[in-house]
């Protein structure tokens, strides 16, 4: 299921449609690869706070591309592809550790911490025979570094020259909402990744969407966690692929919408035997009980409750993504917070109780449009626009995000 | 080797597999003690030392509130399980406990046919021999799963 870019035309409504084959084609992939990943975007690579000392690294992706993130020697942090300037070969294979060189196992060559060719074995061949031409210069095929730029603690990278600063990219509005959150020191609780059968952007819209919240996810409905009622709002930011989401908890106005729409997302009598988990802390005295927030085209930070963490969107091929979640709290975090938080894990994740749904939901639409690559979905809540807005029966994330994506394809 | 306590957890860890894999949920907190600790983490984040857990539990209520999701809040395709255990090995704390460690593979049977490996790691279990009924129970199940992957999304659980 594949035809060339140039002959894709976006539906004449715009970014209310979102026509099937964004999902499906495999020269729009390629294409996503080149002018997202490696154009002018900043791509999440985690969080400064797991490579805390000189030499530390870890290995991880922009889009498909393989890349090194590491600490040098001075303690700058460095972005590099993880390719051997020599055959190809990836130079790191682990996912993380610390080292004070990299050496490519296939033949030897060796790299710095910057990515920086530092030695060929037998260049000079051994006793005067084999080796290099004295004019070769296998430096010219060295692995590429990308722009390195952290934000509260979070890493970026980008290839590009072109790209905005981080902040401009991310928009004054969405920025303060990551200050708000990455608050103080940050300290590593683990991590997992979820394997989604579905096309990175159906994963990255579904964060987006603020309308599908307390409708696909019973959990939160049935607790008055995320009811639409409640006070809170969507901020759509940078060049529309940034926002956040907020919502405040106390603030319920115990209204009955729901039950008189008669949706599935409300049955009643259902109580917890163990509520403790639920008994959130206001730790940023803000009453915000939960806040989502997005930077295209790969990065969410979430807080719920106090259940807070960073989520990699990863393409995985054109129908798999790979969802890289990190968990943090706070350095200063007692034993009780630091208790509460891992309680609250639970709502998040592959067995998420307010999450376990996202990485099927996803499937089903990658599943459901599998004829229909010339059809298109209908993002009409809220209206036509990308704005911001204090409802959250709004699709405007879920706009932004195709404004950005199709200023960047060309589409 | 103790083989009356080699067969009394072998016969424990059968039966709880035999209650996921027939969906009987709601007799899965039954096989740990009212304090019992539940938890599903990564063979990573094991040996990094690092607590996070894709399920965590302190308590039988909160394996109960765990059942009572799965029927009544989450939604997910019908799917089930096959539990395969083996390789156990017991060691007697004392009078009332031991601790057994066994390797695990999942396979996950989805309605729609597909089958597949779904998961595979450890059980580290503290057992007390006498818990209620005198039957054997769970004080702590820790499973780890030797990915740090889960394909789409974990409901049952392990």
């Amino acid at each position: 299921m594949s035809a060339a870019p140039e002959s894709r035309a976006w539906p004449a409504e715009g970014i209310t449609r979102v026509p099937y084959w964004v999902y499906q084609d495999e020269d729009i992939y390629a294409r996503e690869q080149e002018r997202i990943y490696r154009g002018a975007t900043w791509n999440f690579l985690g969080l400064e706070a797991e490579l805390p000392d000189p030499g530390d690294f870890k290995t991880t992706f922009v889009g498909e591309m393989p890349v090194v993130v590491s600490r040098d020697l001075q303690g700058a942090l460095r972005c590099f592809e993880n390719r051997c300037a020599h055959r190809g070969a990836l130079l790191c294979l682990k996912g993380r550790g610390n080292t004070k060189e990299i050496t490519c196992i296939y033949h030897n060559w060796t790299y710095d911490l910057e990515g920086n060719l530092t030695g060929v074995a037998f260049r000079r061949g051994v006793r005067g025979l084999g080796g290099m031409p004295e004019d070769a210069r296998p430096e010219s095929e060295a692995p590429r570094k990308l722009r390195v730029a952290t934000f509260c603690g979070l890493m970026f990278a980008t290839l590009s020259e072109a790209t905005p600063s981080i902040e401009q990219y991310i928009g004054p509005e969405v920025a303060a909402k990551i200050r708000r959150v990455m608050k103080e020191p940050v300290k590593l609780l683990g991590g997992y990744s979820q394997a989604l059968p579905s096309n990175w952007k159906l994963y990255f819209e579904n964060v987006k969407d603020t309308y599908h919240a307390s409708l696909l996810h019973l959990f939160f409905s049935t607790f008055r966690l995320n009811r639409l009622e409640q006070k809170g709002g969507v901020i759509v930011g940078g060049e529309g692929g940034s926002h956040v989401s907020f919502t405040m908890m106390k603030t319920d106005l115990a209204g009955d919408e729901y039950e008189r729409a008669g949706m599935r997302s409300v049955s009643g009598g259902y109580r917890l035997e163990a509520p403790q988990m639920l008994e959130s802390v206001d730790e940023f005295g803000d009453g915000v009980t939960l806040q989502i927030l997005t930077v295209f085209p790969g990065f969410v930070l979430q807080q719920i409750m106090n259940c807070l963490a960073v989520r990699q969107v990863l393409p995985k091929g054109v129908a798999g993504t790979e969802l890289v979640w990190t968990a943090f709290g706070y350095v200063s975090d007692d034993e009780r917070m630091a208790e509460l938080r891992l309680k609250q894990s639970n709502l998040v994740g592959p067995a998420g109780y307010i999450s376990l749904e996202d990485g099927a939901a996803t499937g089903f639409v990658q599943r459901g449009v599998a004829g229909a690559s010339a059809r298109a979905s209908v993002v009409e809540m809220g209206g036509r626009g990308v704005e911001s807005n204090e409802s959250r029966v709004t699709e405007t994330s879920v706009r932004g995000l195709w404004q950005q994506y199709r200023r960047h394809m060309g589409l | 080797m103790d083989v009356e306590l080699q067969l009394t957890v072998e016969n424990l860890l059968s039966r709880y597999v035999h209650a996921i894999d027939d969906d009987r949920l709601q007799d899965w907190p039954g096989f740990f003690t009212e304090k019992g600790r539940y938890r599903i983490t990564t063979a990573e984040n094991y040996e990094r030392g690092l607590p996070l857990s894709i399920i965590y539990a302190d308590s039988r209520a909160m394996l109960h509130d765990r059942v009572s999701a799965l029927r009544h809040a989450n939604i997910y395709e019908a799917q089930r399980y096959r539990h395969i255990v083996s390789s156990t090995l017991v060691e007697r704390i004392d009078a009332h406990s031991a601790r057994a460690t066994s390797n695990f593979q999942v396979v996950r049977i989805m309605h729609t046919g597909e089958s597949m490996l779904f998961a595979s790691g450890r059980y580290l279990d503290r057992i007390r021999m006498n818990g209620d009924g005198g039957e054997p129970q769970f004080e702590e199940r820790v499973v780890i799963l030797d990915s740090r992957s889960v394909d789409t999304l974990l409901a049952i659980p392990l």
